[in-house]
């Protein structure tokens, strides 16, 4: 009995947001799922080295100054026939650090992906949401364009996109608009996900009482969608943008190596790879390889995550 | 079932208008052609004469209309990178895509759908854990990296196959294949692998997983307590009822084979449609971009439309569904 009092005399102090998120079922499936764990440790990994490239990065491959032709095609590990400097990852023909303009083309990669899919997701949500809560017109045009854009394969529109957009930006400002102007195909190309998800979700939602209460109290459409249906349908949205992460990374790399992408001058994983191709059949294998490698360690250590993400959100599986 | 298909081609050709629509922005309101045709040293006369000549002088509406005039007959104007017509340029580059896509398209579906029977058949055997382990590794690898790695080993390191172009083609009528040489053939095997992988563990995860579906189902049960023999329980009662959403996809998937076929034709500087569709996106070629556009578009929605009645024909349930008036 005196146990049952105690809360009358002194209230509970509620547990720490760290101590509930760590107690979450989230957290513990986490723990449980090796695979989740070593992914996650590795996109963690990746992002730190493309963060801190300038700190951690040997040399700036950007900069003329610091790059000696001399150490052309150095092999990893191995030291400079003239110079005797020694490169982890080899150098490219121009001398440049491999390992170097990987840390820096992830920045690109990244910066890339998250951006797309930080696109893709706001349109995609947005339009998901007034489709599923308004219904009628506005929900039949906003679902024939994404039926009309979801005939067609998501890689193909974002170059159409990527195409038109280069063509509407004047010859001399072609390479520094690149990276922006892949971020925005990218992102065009890949908003129909989530809108489909949010207005299914939405349309489920909106009939719950609590939508019909806060309608009832007089509360807006646009404060209704914002602040009581939004939260509810954010669980598939989540997964859905890790998911296009990951696919939005090969997106940009494909694009790139195709050369309709980020531009030498600002190399992208991809633009690497696209570089490297080149010396593959002379022998200098590394000028490839380790971009190609970093590429595939953060794609698919992103998608695994993402799988677990949707294994672990999903109420039926549990 | 009339109704059914009569508004799928109202869709369809809601799509087309689309497309088109989007196809002759392009070519009213991206770059200027005169600029990416004449260069920099140009005199006003040239300008004016180039603007007449592509017709860039006449009001927004007639051009538009022109355009449709023109799309219909599959005439897309110059090249502004070549200089000829658009049409001609495709119709050359055509049979690379159509024979690389045909192959690799093949590939995908026997492999796939063979793979996928013996995944689900042996479903406990090792090779069947080691297939399915290799099918997921092969899911997250760009096509691009499948490309490059294929390259490495066969063309670089052994040796045995070359790594660009289309070998010896002989041309029959207006019709270029690669298929009557030796060298042609040994050049279709990099792309064509390249090309149909992604589509084959695509299919052979969905055959295996709709036989397992279909081999709990009782009849299958009843099947095997009659006696039948194994092997005609599998081919002749479980594949036949696997058959149709594999249709369905693999026709979805024809579509883009087609676009993929882009990134591979890339990799392997294979001359077919989409290396050219590449190559006029690098040079701001909007006459060739406009035409791949509506081409693919009307390949898209032809396919779609045909996978759909297929679906319905082949699928008697569906059509005893409808008809009922149930939904």
């Amino acid at each position: 009995m005196a146990e049952t009092d105690m809360p009358s005399d002194a209230p509970i102090r509620p547990p720490s947001r760290i101590k509930r998120a760590w107690e979450s079922d989230l957290a513990w499936s986490f723990r449980h799922t090796p695979v989740a764990m070593i992914s996650a440790f590795v996109v963690t990994l990746l992002v730190l080295a493309a963060l801190l490239a300038p700190l951690i990065a040997p040399h700036n491959p950007f900069d003329p100054a610091t790059l000696n032709l001399m150490n052309g095609f150095t092999p990893p590990g191995e030291a400079n026939a003239f110079t005797g400097d020694s490169f982890l990852m080899g150098t490219d023909d121009q001398g440049r650090d491999v390992f170097s303009t990987i840390l820096y083309g992830m920045r690109i990669s990244l910066f890339v992906g998250f951006s797309a899919v930080l696109l893709a997701l706001v349109i995609g949500v947005v339009l998901g949401l007034l489709a599923g809560y308004l219904g009628g017109w506005t929900e039949t045009i906003i679902m024939r364009v994404a039926d009309v854009q979801l005939t067609f394969p998501a890689i193909l529109v974002a170059m159409l996109i990527f195409g038109i957009a280069k063509g509407i930006t004047p010859p001399e400002y072609r390479d520094q608009m690149a990276i922006w102007v892949l971020i925005l195909a990218i992102g065009l190309s890949d908003w129909v996900q989530f809108a489909r998800v949010v207005r299914g979700a939405t349309l489920v939602e909106k009939s719950r009482e609590y939508v019909q209460a806060a309608r009832l109290i007089g509360r807006s459409p646009f404060s209704i969608m914002i602040r009581h249906i939004l939260p509810n349908v954010l669980n598939p949205v989540l997964v859905i943008a890790t998911i296009s992460l990951a696919l939005a990374i090969i997106a940009e790399a494909t694009l790139s190596f195709l050369g309709v992408g980020a531009p030498p001058t600002k190399p992208s994983l991809g633009t690497l790879i696209r570089i490297g191709q080149e010396f593959m059949f002379s022998g200098e294998w590394w000028i490839l390889f380790f971009p190609a490698l970093t590429l595939l360690a953060l794609a698919l250590s992103i998608n695994l995550l993402g799988d677990w993400l949707r294994d672990a959100l999903n109420p039926k599986l549990r | 079932m009339l109704a059914y298909i009569i508004r799928r081609v109202g869709q369809s050709i809601l799509v087309l208008l689309f497309t088109g629509l989007v196809a002759f922005s392009m070519f009213s309101f991206v770059g200027d052609p005169i600029d990416n045709m004449l260069g920099q040293e140009r005199t006003q006369a040239d300008v004016e004469r180039l603007r007449t000549e592509l017709g860039l002088d006449r009001p927004f509406v007639v051009q538009y209309y022109k355009f449709l005039e023109q799309a219909v007959q599959g005439n897309f104007g110059l090249s502004y990178r070549q200089g000829r017509p658009v049409g001609e340029i495709l119709l050359e580059r055509a049979p690379a895509t159509l024979e690389l896509a045909f192959v690799s398209g093949l590939l995908a579906l026997v492999g796939g759908i063979g793979l996928g029977i013996f995944t689900a058949i042996r479903r406990q055997g090792w090779a069947a854990n080691v297939i399915m382990t290799v099918s997921l590794i092969g899911v997250s690898l760009p096509t691009f990296l499948i490309g490059i790695l294929l390259i490495y080993l066969f063309s670089v390191e052994l040796g045995w196959l070359p790594s660009f172009g289309r070998g010896e083609v002989t041309q029959i009528g207006g019709w270029s294949t690669g298929f009557l040489t030796a060298s042609g053939l040994k050049a279709l095997i990099l792309p064509a692998i390249t090309l149909g992988l992604y589509q084959m563990t695509l299919i052979m995860r969905l055959v295996r997983t709709e036989m397992l579906e279909v081999l709990r189902m009782d009849y299958i049960r009843f099947a095997r307590a009659r006696g039948i023999r194994e092997r005609a329980i599998n081919f002749r009662h479980a594949l036949k009822n696997t058959l149709v959403p594999v249709i369905t996809i693999t026709g979805l998937q024809l579509g883009s084979i087609i676009a993929f076929a882009i990134i591979t034709e890339t990799v392997f500087q294979w001359p077919g449609v989409g290396l050219l569709f590449i190559n006029a996106i690098q040079f701001v070629d909007i006459p060739v971009m406009a035409a791949y556009l509506m081409m693919i578009s009307v390949m898209f929605v032809g396919i779609n439309l045909i996978v759909d009645m297929l679906y319905f024909a082949i699928d008697p349930r569906l059509r005893v569904d409808r008809t009922a008036g149930g939904h």
